[in-house]
């Protein structure tokens, strides 16, 4: 049995989430197109993904190879997304 | 083999570090990430030999449906990750508490579905479908396949809710609802990349 450590609470993480999202959706609305939104935006989906990742699915108290298989796997995603749409924009 | 997690509160023991679930969902999952992982940098790549394009056909969708989606998942994910929570404490009343929390979160489910069902409505009526565009192909491809992920976890959520009230999982012996929260964690993982790449960036 795990302890829950209350700082990473669901209702914390869930917060975490809530104001991050709503960063991404006003900065899709009223930020500047382009590199820094998707930039940025991008950023912001890394925090929530790890987020998810560490403390709903609970992989900080996985073996180091499951939790970097996801976290692996995210950072991958993000990165190639990044490169393609700089790619697109050169 | 005994780690501290140092990121827990002072009174925690050492523990093994330890997998929340079935191995076997987990080979599931990650193989899910890797199918949702190369549709996404396919959509990424497609866009940037056309980003006119999928810039133009980007401001013809919702991007506040999309909003209230993510909050919506990313609300679903917190109450399931409270129900497990909930059962691991075994405090008084705890079978009751974590499957009110688990029909919180397929009632938030339900709706994702019902929003992003008017989106579709709407791109249909507009005579938008999978072969209008590289832009629609992808989106209504990308989408619907996580659609259908959602659908799927909502079965597992009824299935967790009604074994749940039944009072089946306890703390210590949890392996069906850790596995099934950790099933619904990675659909909302998926959207999280999802909504940025697919409604925000442009």
């Amino acid at each position: 049995m795990r302890t829950n450590d209350s700082v990473y609470s669901p209702l914390t993480v869930w917060l975490a989430l809530v104001v991050a999202t709503g960063i991404t959706f006003f900065a899709g609305e009223f930020g500047p197109a382009g590199r820094w939104l998707v930039i940025g935006v991008l950023a912001l989906a890394l925090f929530k993904g790890s987020l998810v990742a560490l403390h709903f699915m609970e992989l900080r108290h996985a073996p180091a190879v499951w939790k970097w298989s996801v976290l692996g796997w995210l950072w991958a995603v993000v990165l190639g997304i990044v490169g393609a749409y700089l790619k697109g924009m050169s | 083999m005994f780690r501290s997690h140092t990121s827990s509160s002072a009174a925690v023991l050492s523990l093994p570090p330890a997998l929340q679930g079935d191995i076997a969902v987990w080979i599931f999952l990650l193989a899910e990430l890797l199918a949702f992982g190369v549709f996404f940098l396919a959509y990424a790549f497609a866009r940037a030999r056309n980003p006119e394009l999928f810039d133009a056909a980007q401001a013809g969708i919702d991007r506040q449906s999309g909003l209230v989606n993510t909050l919506l998942l990313v609300s679903s994910s917190a109450l399931v990750a409270q129900a497990v929570a909930v059962v691991r404490r075994a405090g008084a009343d705890a079978a009751r508490r974590a499957a009110a929390a688990l029909l919180g979160a397929i009632a938030c489910g339900l709706g994702f579905l019902v929003v992003k069902g008017h989106e579709y409505a709407a791109h249909f009526a507009a005579g938008i479908e999978l072969s209008s565009s590289t832009f629609s192909m992808f989106y209504l491809g990308l989408t619907g396949f996580h659609f259908f992920h959602v659908v799927l976890g909502l079965v597992v959520l009824v299935v967790l809710w009604r074994q749940t009230a039944a009072g089946v999982y306890r703390s210590g012996d949890a392996n069906g609802l850790e596995s099934g929260a950790a099933y619904w964690h990675m659909v909302d993982l998926v959207w999280l990349v999802l909504f940025p790449l697919v409604y925000v960036m442009h």
